[in-house]
């Protein structure tokens, strides 16, 4: 059976430009605490809260995005979003590694 | 080198507390992402998939080494501790914070440097040949005239909206190393019957989407008319460019819906008009601006180095690097070293805070203080005196700085593609880096001679596959990634645009492809001195086409 597709809102933080994601609390850097959205009206008011932190200066960039659950983790659905939430896969020339967690 | 004058110093510094103040406001939110944005692109602040991204103007791809020195402090202070040189001779860093931002911009300026025009529709940064200057071949150094014109587009009021982004390349030499032919204006210095220095002057060249040659608009232009010359140019291109559809709104589009005779025409009109006005250059400030180009005070040197010769003798690494890397200088007794930023397995462009530093203290010790930028996402030292060379390989060694690579298979050019842009469809380093690893025999790249694969994550070509021997493009295809390979392609005095070889390959099957490709070129070229583009348009694509699909 194919594995449900949910919904997580993301965006980039204002200051510095790191991807977070909308948890019930406010942004988060981690995908796992982000809230899942099952169904549209969800989403829609998901994207409202999101829409409304970016008119208020905190985060630019709103979209959702499509992940599903592996195992314990949440993984988005297309490549660019996997990249965007673990770095660039082919490293960089300092050392190839997972982008620093501030 | 050119210093920055009073004016300069005083502007740029303007310019850094305007946008300290525009990001605080942003910050504070009493500006909104909409209004900001063109400020901060203005200032060459883009927003990437993970990060900011800030890209730094390098005129003419030429640095010192107090310059490069600088950018590795900032390298290590505000991002993660290296910089990308790109195909556009600029530096971008892919990780800063927009609150750090205008200290970045405030420690560029301390070494006259800054992101001014690097972004919008505008005159960009003016690319030159990296061996400007230096070059055996060249006629003239064509850095004066480069900066002659980055001073008289910057800040240009006529020439801030334009209907889109505008690349200015020159050159001094007939080879050409700085792809002029790609760009909407390309100046190459030459000499008339007289004597005289002029240039030759190509309009309309682009790669993007719609990828052009440029047109050769004038076989010679004098000196003093380069600035009323480029200007008649702009305007034409400002009047009649189309600002309806971003697609079509290159000079390279207008250029060739109304056709080369029809813009020349318009061209020239608007030039007469203008030719003797307050644009002609008056010779004393071309000879001012040019000895600030001044070639550095060389030592009397004989041509032959009995140290390089021994060194070429006795340890291979080093011979196989000077093949490769070294190339023949204007003066007796000096040659120019490519410093490759390929290294296999490694990423393109990228430069650590750490080598940049050794290469600033190479650069001193051994060229001048200076440093060049190539569009081919290596660095240069351009005056080393050949006794030198070996010591100046075994430092490079050291830093991991000595891949004896330059213009061969692995030295390949890539965009940040996926791993960074928001643009992009697919991923170019990776792919960059498999490619390089397949290729990575270094008796056989020599076997295989100078070979230019040139990948782009996007149709915005920035990693100029369209001008790649072996050209590689980067799509989606319901959702995967999926490349596009042409052949047949240069960026140099043969420019060419490369064709599509047939149905594209996945990211797995892209490299044993490109491999394919190499190894039916070793196989039926003329012989090893049959080069890989020449023995491509001897043959058409007919014997790769079969090496990929099988028999028609
Ligand atoms: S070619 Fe496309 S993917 Fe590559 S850097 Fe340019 S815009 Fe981004």
């Amino acid at each position: 059976m194919p594995k449900p597709v949910l919904r997580v809102v993301t965006a980039n933080r204002l200051a510095d430009g790191r991807v977070v994601f909308l948890a019930g609390a406010g942004w988060t850097r981690a995908i796992g605490a982000a809230s899942l959205l099952s169904d549209p009206q969800a989403e829609a008011a998901a994207l409202a809260r999101a829409e409304a932190d970016a008119a208020a200066d905190r985060v630019v960039d709103v979209y959702a995005v499509e992940v599903v659950r592996e195992a314990a983790e949440i993984v988005p659905v297309r490549l660019r979003e996997r990249i965007r939430l673990t770095g660039p896969t082919a490293g960089n020339s300092v050392a190839p590694s997972a982008p620093r967690a501030s | 080198m050119y210093r920055y004058d009073e004016f300069d110093r005083a502007f740029v510094a303007e310019r850094v507390a305007q946008f300290r103040d525009q990001v605080a406001r942003r910050l504070a939110g009493e500006i909104s992402e909409e209004q900001f944005k063109p400020l901060r692109l203005q200032n060459g602040v883009y927003l990437q998939l993970h990060s900011y991204m800030l890209r730094i103007a390098i005129p003419y791809g030429t640095l010192s080494s107090r310059q490069m020195r600088a950018l590795a402090g900032i390298g290590r202070r505000f991002d993660k501790g290296y910089g990308h040189f790109t195909t556009r001779q600029n530096l971008q860093y892919h990780w800063p914070a927009l609150v750090d931002v205008p200290d970045i911009l405030a420690a560029l300026a301390e070494v006259e440097m800054h992101c001014i025009q690097t972004s919008g529709n505008c005159i960009r940064n003016v690319t030159a040949d990296h061996f400007a200057g230096v070059a055996a071949d060249e006629i003239c150094d064509p850095r004066p005239y480069a900066e002659i014109l980055r001073q008289w587009s910057s800040l240009h009021p006529e020439f801030l909206f334009l209907p889109r982004k505008f690349k200015v390349a020159v050159t001094g030499a007939p080879s050409d190393r700085a792809a002029l032919r790609f760009h909407d204006i390309g100046y190459e210095v030459k000499r008339d019957a007289s004597g005289a220095l002029g240039f030759a002057v190509f309009v309309g060249g682009g790669m993007g989407r719609t990828p052009m040659i440029a047109r050769k608009l004038r076989d010679f232009l004098p000196e003093a008319d380069l600035l009323a010359y480029t200007e008649a140019i702009l305007r034409v291109y400002n009047l009649h460019g189309r600002r309806d559809n971003k697609y079509k709104a290159r000079l390279k589009i207008l250029v060739h819906e109304a056709g080369p005779e029809a813009i020349r025409e318009e061209i020239e009109a608007e030039f007469a008009a203008i030719r003797e006005g307050v644009l002609r250059l008056p010779d004393e400030e071309v000879r001012r601006i040019a000895a600030y180009f001044a070639p550095p005070a060389y030592a009397r040197r004989p041509a032959r180095s009995a140290a390089f010769e021994a060194a070429l003798a006795a340890d291979p690494a080093f011979a196989r690097w000077a093949k490769n890397n070294v190339a023949p200088h204007k003066v007796a007794g000096h040659a120019i070293a490519t410093i490759s930023l390929k290294p296999v397995g490694g990423v393109p462009g990228d430069a650590t805070a750490d080598q940049m530093e050794t290469v600033a203290d190479l650069a001193e010790r051994y060229s001048f203080g200076e440093i060049r930028v190539s569009h081919e996402q290596n660095l240069v030292l351009p005056h080393v005196a050949r006794d030198d060379l070996p010591a100046l390989h075994r430092a490079l060694a050291d830093a991991g700085l000595a891949t004896a690579n330059a213009g061969l298979a692995t030295d390949i050019v890539a965009c940040p593609g996926l791993d960074y842009c928001t643009l992009a469809n697919a991923r170019s380093i990776p792919i960059a880096q498999r490619i390089a690893g397949r290729l990575a025999d270094a008796a056989r790249q020599q076997a295989v001679g100078p070979l230019k694969i040139r990948i782009s994550g996007c149709i915005n070509a920035c990693g100029h596959h369209h001008a790649g021997h072996i050209g590689i493009l980067g799509v989606d295809r319901k959702g995967e990634e999926f490349y596009q390979i042409t052949l047949g392609g240069s960026g140099a005095e043969d420019a060419a645009i490369g064709e599509i070889v047939g149905r594209g390959f996945s990211g797995e099957e892209v490299v044993g492809a490109v491999e394919a490709i190499v190894d039916t070129y070793v196989a039926k070229r003329a012989g090893p001195s049959e080069s890989f583009l020449a023995a491509y348009r001897r043959l058409g694509p007919a014997p790769f086409k079969e090496a990929l699909y099988g028999a028609a």
